[in-house]
């Protein structure tokens, strides 16, 4: 059975009043994360606004177990806590990294790169706010071309963003998804069938920020819509080299394929407020290209 | 405890005693990543764990910083874990090796000490160890293969009682690549010495715990009202266990030498106490001292030598008790505190100061990135040293170097 409001798990490992701002989509995700792990699982976080979730010496806002570990290290403190689990021959428990997109593209890239080779066997979710957001919003390598940021202060973005999840997929691992926090219940559904492949698992996640982008508190949810409905982010899952367009990327190809124009989603945040129209109608082809990929790929259609 | 009898000596080199010393402690995880000279030891540890030898998770980790990454939460999840590494690779892991020490991991490092670059260069002096004194852990300097060994195994026994981890330092090629016959400890004995791993912190979603949350500098109340330690007070802890480790190593030396017949049971060696001249010198360096200390009283010159073992804590009053004749310290240092002098130098003015010796101290810089130390070149420094007291009794601001400069 499909998982929706109603049947969702009720039980929550986020316990409220956690420190992220009014509106923050990471929360969103990581809540949906958990349940789908049901809690069984042991969390390790490098710096980021994920860590000012998890609260403040004595007290977290976070009910199930984490380590705390330095940025660069994500992918080997998973597999350390692996290693460990394994060697004791304690079974049961889903090894979660959760790192933030500058963790995980930039700094982090080494030692995710190392474990997604050895295939250690852990769920790691990159939650994509598209900046250094803990440290006041500078660019990342996730960043997308023209959004103003703190270390893009006036011209904006020059380059595009990385295509982590294509990177990661070209590690060969068994399960590759991207979500969106807009869209919790296929979150939801990725992460409970994550759980059940064996290996390492990438799931990246797009969570607005409103602080970051510039939009208003109450609009996260329909930002995050508005990516999927532009083909800003395609919702997907590759599993065993089979890929499916899933959710709203999915309906959306099934009712003929047309995307929202991407200027929409652009005048909408205040990040972009120096973007070209150069840059909208090149992040639009690009965006058309990769649609069109994707709908010549999925196999579910 | 009951004494192992019989021994069982075999020529090895400073890495396989080190490996086999680890096998011989039963390490549940490994990770590490090779470097010379400090990679026979990584690949002899993953040929145990491969052939079945070791029941161990052997990690071929892409980088010392891993490496380290995956000992700490392997730690934290319940498992006794050690790597190895040498100069470039150590400094690579140096923000890791804070938050081991931080985290109160009791996780175990072979530092198989070697020059760090640049200009490359791949043979043995200690700066890459020294430049970590700083991060909160333990420092053993082993003098030959046997101490390695012996060091290796209670290494772990003092980590997980004081909760801090260790660092068993030893001379790259000179010890690494060396042979000599080591006395390899009988398993059982071993496992009488080293009792199985008790974590303080298993993490574990029965009872959920958030290790190394954001802490701030004043203590906090939690959520049952009970006031909390600020960054400041853990920050004390740490200073304080290191402070108090001294204990926990000398009754680990002295059971050791109750199971295994070797006796560890001070902060140093010494060779000829109460000498009026005194060498000192860490690791390797203190046997090649007591072949110049020897060449010296063959011409009349009575000398002593204090050698270094634990670096940190640094052993302040025993130190004071072992030169307390002295009249003349010449320290010779492997490694370099730029713009100051030698790191083993300050630590022995720092412990003199204020106590009733009133020793000169010469501090001779040695052995940079390989360069040969002949006991002959010990000899000549240390009559300049006494030559020198003409002159002056004062203590030169900076040292000298033995090179052709
Ligand atoms: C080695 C190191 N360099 C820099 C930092 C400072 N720092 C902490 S969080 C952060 C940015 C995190 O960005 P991201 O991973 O995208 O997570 P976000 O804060 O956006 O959620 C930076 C630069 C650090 N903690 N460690
Ligand atoms: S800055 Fe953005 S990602 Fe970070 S807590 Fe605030 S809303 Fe969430
Ligand atoms: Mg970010």
């Amino acid at each position: 059975m499909k998982t929706n409001a109603v049947n969702l798990i009720e039980q929550e490992w986020i316990l409220p009043g956690n420190r992220t701002c009014p509106g923050c989509a990471l929360s969103l995700a990581y809540r949906h994360t958990l349940k789908a792990l049901e809690g069984q699982c042991i969390v390790t976080v490098p710096a980021s606004c994920a860590t000012v979730l998890h609260g403040m010496y004595p007290i977290t806002a976070v009910n199930v177990p984490c380590v705390n570990t330095p940025f660069a290290s994500t992918g080997a403190s998973a597999t350390g806590l692996v290693a460990g689990l394994k060697a004791l021959g304690r079974k049961g428990i889903t090894v979660l990294a959760f790192a933030g997109d500058g963790g995980t593209h930039d700094i982090g890239i080494q030692s995710l790169s190392g474990a997604a080779e050895r295939q250690y066997d852990f769920i790691y979710m990159c939650y994509d706010n598209e900046g250094y957001m803990n440290t006041g919003n500078q660019r990342s390598g996730s960043t997308p071309l023209g959004a103003v940021s703190g270390t893009t202060p006036v011209l904006g973005k020059q380059q595009y963003q990385k295509d982590m999840t294509a990177i990661m997929e070209a590690h060969g691992l068994p399960y590759v998804a991207t979500c969106s926090a807009s869209y919790p219940l296929d979150l939801y559904e990725k992460v409970k069938k994550a759980r059940t492949i064996e290996g390492t698992r990438f799931i990246h996640v797009h969570t607005p920020c409103p602080p970051g982008w510039l939009f208003p508190f109450s609009d996260t949810i329909r930002m995050g819509e508005m990516a999927v409905e532009t083909g800003l982010v395609v919702l997907y899952e590759i599993e065993d080299d089979i890929f499916r367009l899933t959710s709203a990327s999915e309906s959306l190809a099934r009712k003929g394929g047309t995307l929202q124009p991407v200027r929409e989603y652009f005048i909408s945040q205040g990040r972009f407020k120096t973007i070209t129209e150069e840059q909208i109608d090149e992040l639009q082809n690009w965006v058309n290209t990769r649609w069109k990929h994707c709908l010549h790929r999925a196999t579910n259609l | 405890m009951a004494t192992q009898k019989k021994s069982n000596i075999h020529i090895l080199d400073g890495n396989q005693a080190a490996a086999i010393a680890a096998k011989l402690s039963r390490v549940q995880v490994i990770a590490a990543y090779p470097i010379t000279p400090q990679t026979p030891l990584t690949e002899q540890l993953s040929q145990y764990v491969e052939a079945g030898e070791l029941q161990a998770e052997y990690v071929a980790v892409e980088s010392e910083h891993s490496a380290m990454a995956v000992c700490t939460s392997a730690s934290l999840v319940g498992a006794r874990a050690f790597t190895a590494t040498s100069s470039h690779g150590l400094a690579y892991m140096h923000e890791m090796l804070h938050w081991a020490a931080g985290a109160r991991l009791p996780i175990v490092l072979a530092c198989v000490n070697r020059a760090i670059g640049a200009p490359w260069n791949v043979l043995n002096d200690q700066q890459d160890s020294i430049a970590q004194r700083d991060t909160g852990w333990i420092q053993i300097y082993c003098r030959n293969n046997q101490e390695i060994m012996d060091s290796v195994i209670q290494a772990f026994r003092i980590a997980e009682i004081v909760h801090v981890p260790v660092m068993v330092c030893y001379d790259g090629y000179i010890l690494s690549h060396t042979e000599m016959p080591v006395d390899i400890p009988d398993q059982a004995a071993v496992d009488r010495y080293l009792p199985a791993y008790q974590p303080h912190t298993v993490l574990d979603p029965s009872n959920p715990k958030n290790y190394n949350l954001v802490t701030l500098a004043n203590p906090r109340v939690g959520v049952d009202g009970k006031l909390c330690h600020g960054y400041m007070e853990l920050r004390y802890l740490l200073q304080e266990a290191l402070q108090n480790s001294r204990e926990t190593i000398l009754q680990a030396g002295r059971e050791f030498n109750e199971v295994f017949g070797r006796d560890y049971s001070d902060m140093f060696w010494e060779d000829r106490e109460d000498a009026e001249i005194t060498i000192v010198a860490m690791g390797s360096l203190a046997m090649e001292a007591i072949v110049a200390a020897d060449m010296l009283r063959e011409e009349g010159i009575r000398v002593g030598v204090l050698g270094l073992r634990v670096f940190r804590p640094f052993p302040k009053s025993d130190v004071v008790r072992a030169l307390r004749k002295s009249k003349l310290i010449v320290v010779f240092d492997k490694n370099i505190s730029y713009g100051s002098e030698g790191a083993t130098c300050s630590e022995i003015k720092s412990a003199l100061y204020g106590t009733y010796i009133n020793a000169s101290i010469r501090n001779f810089i040695v052995g940079l990135g390989g360069r040969d130390i002949k006991a002959r070149e010990l000899v000549d420094a240390t009559k300049k040293a006494i030559a020198s007291l003409k002159e002056t009794v004062i203590n030169p601001d900076y040292p000298e170097w033995i090179c052709q400069i």
